[in-house]
């Protein structure tokens, strides 16, 4: 039974030109790019050209601001330990519904002496720009909201933020989590107003592993991983040459291809939602009055447990997903819903549905009615 | 036919998952997480942790069967751990295992038995399940030495019609060989024993960390209210209990009660230990609810031999007290233990035992 995958947001599928980019590296490009030798320059060269295409696509002043790491939370890691590291100030701003990967080393830094000040967000997952401004003080060391929410699809006010940011003090650097965003939001340093930008390969068909940091020209980061001193000092090991290169190609695509992959996703992303709500009137699309992606449909089933839901659905042959998943696999309570104003009971009857570059024409509206058998069962 | 099995990770629910697909089941093996570090993550020791799970994924995955965890922590921590703090402090000796099988395990995957779309519900414990003209009787299993009937006491007409229990047909060597023939990784797992929320493998540590006036000194007393000693703490001692009560006499002393809140723990000899009869609250019963006159087989102990009693006093309702005299003395069953009642090899019921001297735990 092939599943109908509807946990793109989780990871998506492997896009070809990546895997034949990926390929072609392994093949041609594997030594090690910090050699003398003819195999290492011509891994260099494959390195830089990536760098080159990553910068240009996401408008970086020059290919050197683009740090590659071993994925989206390493990313984070490095823009928020490696500017908080780097500034004499000790006060670190952040939304409440970040990911962990942000959170949790803002958290980190406590023993450090670091304080994490957080901003709220209203029902629908929206950070309001002034809210943001209003924390920003002289001790403030970076700010750091996501382009995207990860669970629900809110799409924030980046650009309004980081104004809102600069207004009080244009020192501050200001860090924007697009692991989630990227694939279908035109994200640039100009689009975001941001300094640091995290990307993840693998949510946009590249990759596991591999992601990369935009560190604007002039933002200071310490490194947070030692040794080698590749990427300008700013993030040593051996260069994943083959894993960046991959990530580059599906870069590529997914830019050419976005107004496509919008209009086609998005198409199915409201079929599924309004075949949903004309069997299930009393479902409620959580973030629906805010901008949200167009992939992301994130859908209160009141009444019906979401543990529950998702085996029944996995049963019925759709992957979903809800909260977010510990490390033995249970359905961990949601500090986004919580964050939202919702209750325990609430938040755990949320189910995420994520649709991607694979899906076709059709699948939102059928799998939503098979969604609807399910939870007609369960009522 | 879909069965849902809960799978521990131990060698027992691994082949009563193999066993529900021989017999042409469609199985969903989950694993509960009951309890969680404060971090949120699943233990690292005792029963019931982290690779413990992984085991259950993993034999689930060679079976080709799905496989999920399921989150009771909240429900765990309300309907077990917390009470069990509580009730030795209270002066009981609870049994959270037993507690677990009450309150959460079976009533909670009975419900998602159905949500989850399966039609029976499945375990690895060793005990039988036998139907004869509707009704269901509760029986040893098949290996008396690894018999857990007294742990399901507490299975009903309704629960004990969803549920199967395959492994009670087997020896425990014979589940071992099955596991070896189908080359389960969990063939060779040694049997736990341990309490799942007590990650150090000691309750006592666990009690020292959630309540430390358990870990207070205080006086030892002979039964007349003497003081005869020092203790370091409550925590360290159980009815019955001979060594390590610091208290040099002639004759063997043992530890008759225990007062937490008091501080205090009583000791005496061998024949002040030994009871005439024991009075159980919160029966429940397979069946229909004998009355009093029958003569029973009482288990008072988990891991001890059934004893013939006869029932002197019966209740009506959940709540009310049954009073069981027994036909030869015995060492005073712990207040917060189970009492199981047996016919021959069949199940009838049991209850909470309480402390008639003190009146705790009852209603």
């Amino acid at each position: 039974m092939s599943h109908t995958y509807l946990d793109h947001a989780a990871t998506t599928v492997m896009r070809p030109c990546a895997q034949d980019a990926m390929e072609r590296a392994y093949a041609s490009a594997n030594a090690n790019a910090s050699g003398l030798h003819r195999p290492a320059r011509d891994a260099k060269n494959a390195l830089e050209q990536a760098r080159e295409e990553a910068a240009e696509i996401l408008g970086a002043s020059r290919p050197l601001d683009v740090v590659f790491t071993a994925g989206g939370t390493e990313a984070d890691n490095l823009a928020i330990t490696g500017a908080a590291l780097a500034s004499r100030r000790r006060t670190i701003v952040v939304s409440a519904v970040e990911h962990e990967a942000v959170l949790h080393t803002a958290a980190s830094l406590a023993r450090f002496g670091y304080v994490t000040t957080t901003v709220g967000v209203d029902r629908s997952c929206l950070v309001v720009p002034e809210h943001v401004g209003a924390l920003v003080d002289a001790d403030t060391a970076l700010v750091s909201v996501m382009a995207a929410n990860n669970e629900i699809g809110t799409i924030q006010p980046i650009a309004a933020i980081a104004a809102a940011v600069r207004t009080v003090d244009p020192t501050v650097p200001i860090h924007t989590d697009a692991v989630q965003a990227f694939v279908s939001e035109p994200i640039t340093v100009e689009s975001t107003g941001a300094d640091l930008i995290s990307l993840a390969a693998h949510k946009f068909g590249g990759p596991k592993g591999v992601g990369l940091l935009v560190v604007n020209g002039g933002v200071a980061i310490d490194p947070i991983l030692h040794g080698g001193g590749q990427e300008a000092g700013r993030r040593s090991g051996t260069y994943n040459v083959a894993g960046i290169v991959g990530m580059v190609a599906a870069m590529r695509e997914v830019t050419q291809t976005r107004d496509h992959f919008r209009s086609q996703v998005g198409t199915e992303r409201d079929a599924f939602e309004a075949t949903l709500l004309a069997g299930y009137p009393d479902a409620v699309i959580n973030g629906v009055d805010a901008p949200r992606l167009v992939q992301h449909s994130h859908i209160h089933f009141p009444g019906v447990l979401a543990e529950t839901l998702l085996i029944r659905l996995d049963q019925a042959g759709i992957a979903a997903a809800a909260g977010s998943a510990c490390q033995s696999g249970a359905v961990e309570p949601s500090h986004v819903l919580k964050a939202m104003g919702f209750s325990d009971t609430d938040a755990g009857e949320c189910v995420r549905f994520t649709f991607g570059w694979t899906t076709e024409p059709g699948e939102g509206s059928d799998a939503a009615n098979r969604v609807l058998a399910i939870v007609e069962e369960l009522q | 036919m879909k069965a849902l099995v809960a799978m521990s990770g131990g060698v027992d629910s691994s082949v009563a998952a193999a066993l529900m697909l021989d017999q042409g089941y469609d199985v969903i093996g989950v694993t509960l997480k009951q309890w969680e570090d404060p971090d949120g993550s699943m233990p690292v020791a005792g029963c019931c942790t982290l690779s413990d799970a992984e085991d259950a994924r993993r034999v689930a995955a060679q079976l080709d069967i799905p496989y999920y965890v399921l989150d009771y922590v909240e429900e765990f921590t309300a309907a077990v751990v917390e009470p069990f703090a509580q009730g030795y402090l209270d002066g009981l000796t609870p049994n959270p295992c037993i507690e677990c099988n009450r309150n959460v395990r079976f009533d909670a995957l009975l419900d998602r038995t159905s949500a989850l779309g399966c039609d029976v519900l499945v375990t690895g414990h060793h005990a039988r399940i036998a139907e004869t003209d509707g009704v269901f009787r509760l029986r040893r299993a098949v290996d008396n030495t690894k018999d857990q009937s007294y742990v399901l006491h507490m299975l009903d007409q309704q629960a004990l019609s969803k549920v199967k229990l395959p492994i009670g047909e087997m020896t425990k060597s014979k589940v071992r060989d099955r596991a070896r023939a189908l080359g389960l990784r969990t063939a060779e797992k040694p049997d736990s024993q341990d309490i799942c929320f007590v990650t150090s493998g000691d309750y006592r540590d666990f009690l020292r960390a959630t309540h430390p006036e358990v870990a207070a000194p205080g006086d030892v007393l002979n039964s007349e209210g003497d003081i005869v000693g020092k203790h370091p703490g409550t925590a360290g001692y159980t009815i019955g209990q001979r060594k390590g009560l610091g208290v040099a006499v002639g004759e063997p002393r043992y530890v008759l009660d225990i007062e937490p809140r008091e501080r205090t723990i009583t000791i005496g000899t061998y024949e002040d230990l030994l009871v005439s009869e024991c009075v159980v609250t919160d029966m429940r019963f397979v069946h229909l609810a004998p009355a009093v006159g029958d003569d029973v087989s009482v288990k008072v102990r988990y891991r001890s031999e059934p004893v013939e009693a006869t029932i002197t006093q019966a209740g009506t309702a959940a709540g009310d007290q049954w009073r069981f005299a027994f036909r030869e003395p015995q060492v005073r069953p712990a207040p917060g233990q189970t009492l199981v009642m047996y016919e021959g090899e069949y199940v009838l019921g049991g209850g909470t035992i309480v402390d008639e001297r003190r009146h705790v735990g009852t209603r």
